[in-house]
């Protein structure tokens, strides 16, 4: 359920729906978010841009040329979310090789969590993860949660370029950079998998909220020969 | 018949196409990007009788040279920039903005600099022979979307001009100066109250410094520390445009067209609408201020905005 909804600016509707992460809050998000979706698809509510589920909030843009914050508040407080069809859940299997050259920051995560490599390997590989959100850049996942045992905090200082592909970790959540892109997150591997597919016009993104995610480890040389 | 192209003879810094931005996407990661300031982006397009979504070529600081190939074009351009027309004769004719012009074939186009501002755009009548994806021409270099394959222009690159009739060209022109009040008008974010209350003030009274960290995907500025009195970090949530967030180092960022769907860092308040084609112009070393308004006082001002942009569009039909 939604606790609160106020404005984010002029054009924009900030749903709040808790403050913890978990599986059950982000749950009832992303059942809105599909809902709210088709309601728009079906243009029942006019002047939506964009919507934007995370963790536990749901971010309603519009266009404040055609409406304004108190119009679509009234809409969404009177909507009646249905379940509605439920989105099928994959399960998506990650290959990742996590050689030196590709685990950028698996000396750092050794001092952090007092743990050697192949310690912080066996506990992340073959665990399933739940996907709670996609963005910041096209097609990131956001997956959840690590075990307790090797939860560390962002770099320092963000680097200002992470390799496409890279695999990182921070407090509870791992994620795929789909892009080169500056970083914060704390790098152990690399997947030669493609994860969003620009040219897949109607279906670009792998991962998407709710899928489950299995990562796998590979060699440098399945790494490189990696056909798709 | 062979293309009518532009010659790309040099790039300029940032030059790319762009249109009114990408909807609907958000939730995949891909943001808005469109033109930094869409007043001009439109009114560009009304100067040769375009449609206000058609794509213009949108640059930054220094523009490109660009030679035109194979054709006779009706283009204008708008922001507040110099720019030259180098006829094949070697003539040189000091261009003005915000009224069209005749570029013949072999006819040189030297974008040379934005003035006090940022960004400019070029159209031509007919626009641009671009392709949409996701139903639009704008350019994102993060995901490589759009136009050029998603990437900013080159040097020896080609920009194609779709073939139309040949319109009676009508000369258009309006007299239109740029807005350069350094007074950004925001409303309180989402997490104002994680700031302590002397910097829930100065963010209001200080000055702030534009810096160079500054691109379409966001504004780095420099003034009075913020100190966070609660976290400097919350979980990821949406992010829109305008947000003012700060991150642990006290130092506010003002996201822009191009900003990551998602961040982490608290949103101290956010940039009214009808000021962010403003804000997109302020080049770095501007000092700038906020002013706090309410939502009531930003919805009507962004009305003031959209009417004044359809007077502007409305003197040029």
């Amino acid at each position: 359920m939604i606790k609160n909804i106020s404005n984010l600016g002029d054009a924009a509707i900030y749903c709040d729906f808790g403050t913890e992460v978990n599986e059950t809050i982000n749950s009832e998000v992303i059942k809105y978010f599909n809902y709210l979706f088709n309601v728009i698809k079906e243009k029942k509510i006019e002047g939506i841009t964009n919507l934007t589920p995370s963790y536990n909030k749901l971010i309603i843009s519009f266009d404040l040329g055609t409406t304004n914050f108190l119009e679509i508040k009234k809409k969404i407080e009177n909507l009646e979310i249905e379940d509605g069809e439920k989105e099928v859940s994959k399960k998506i299997k990650i290959p990742v090789c996590c050689d030196n050259k590709y685990g950028l920051d698996f000396k750092r995560l050794s001092e952090k969590l007092s743990l050697p490599k192949e310690e912080i390997l066996k506990l992340y590989l073959n665990k399933e993860y739940f996907c709670y959100m996609t963005g910041f850049i096209a097609g990131m996942p956001f997956l959840g949660d690590l075990d307790k045992n090797i939860r560390c905090d962002r770099l320092e200082t963000p680097r200002v370029k992470v390799p496409k592909g890279s695999v990182g970790i921070t407090e509870q959540f791992a994620n795929i950079y789909t892009f080169e892109s500056p970083g914060g997150w704390n790098i152990i591997g690399s997947t030669p998998k493609k994860i969003f597919k620009k040219n897949n016009i109607n279906d670009p993104v792998l991962i998407k909220p709710g899928d489950k995610v299995i990562f796998y480890e590979i060699t440098n040389e399945e790494y490189l020969n990696w056909n798709e | 018949m062979s293309e009518v192209y532009l010659e790309i003879l040099r790039s300029g810094i940032n030059t790319t196409a762009q249109d009114c931005g990408r909807k609907h996407l958000y939730h995949i990661g891909i943001t808005v990007s469109g033109a930094m300031d869409l007043r001009n982006h439109k009114l560009a397009n009304a100067l040769v009788t375009n449609k206000t979504e058609e794509a213009s070529i949108e640059f930054a600081y220094q523009g490109p040279l660009l030679k035109l190939k194979n054709g006779t074009v009706n283009f204008a351009i708008t922001g507040d920039v110099a720019f030259n027309i180098v006829r094949k004769n070697s003539k040189v004719e000091e261009g003005k903005c915000y009224q069209n012009y005749i570029l013949e074939n072999d006819d040189q186009l030297d974008i040379i600099s934005t003035k006090k501002s940022v960004y400019g755009y070029l159209s031509v009548s007919g626009g641009f022979k671009f392709e949409k994806t996701w139903n639009s021409f704008s350019v994102n270099t993060k995901a490589n979307i759009g136009p050029n394959n998603g990437k900013k222009y080159s040097i020896g690159e080609k920009i194609l001009i779709k073939n139309h009739e040949n319109l009676k060209i009508k000369e258009k022109k309006i007299n239109y100066t740029n807005p350069s009040n350094n007074l950004i008008r925001v409303i309180k974010g989402t997490n104002f109250n994680y700031f302590s209350n002397d910097s829930q003030n100065k963010f209001f009274k200080d000055e702030y410094l534009v810096t160079n960290l500054t691109d379409r995907m966001g504004m780095r500025l420099k003034g009075s520390i913020l100190e966070n009195i609660k976290s400097t970090n919350i979980k990821s949530e949406g992010l829109i445009k305008g947000v003012v967030q700060v991150p642990a180092d006290g130092n506010p960022i003002i996201l822009l067209n191009d900003h990551g769907t998602i961040g982490g860092y608290p949103k101290i308040g956010v940039v009214i609408s009808a000021d962010l084609d403003r804000v997109a112009q302020l080049p770095p070393g501007t000092n700038i201020k906020f002013k706090e308004v309410t939502l009531v006082e930003a919805e009507n001002l962004f009305k003031n905005y959209l009417s004044e942009t359809n007077k502007y569009l409305n003197a040029i039909n």
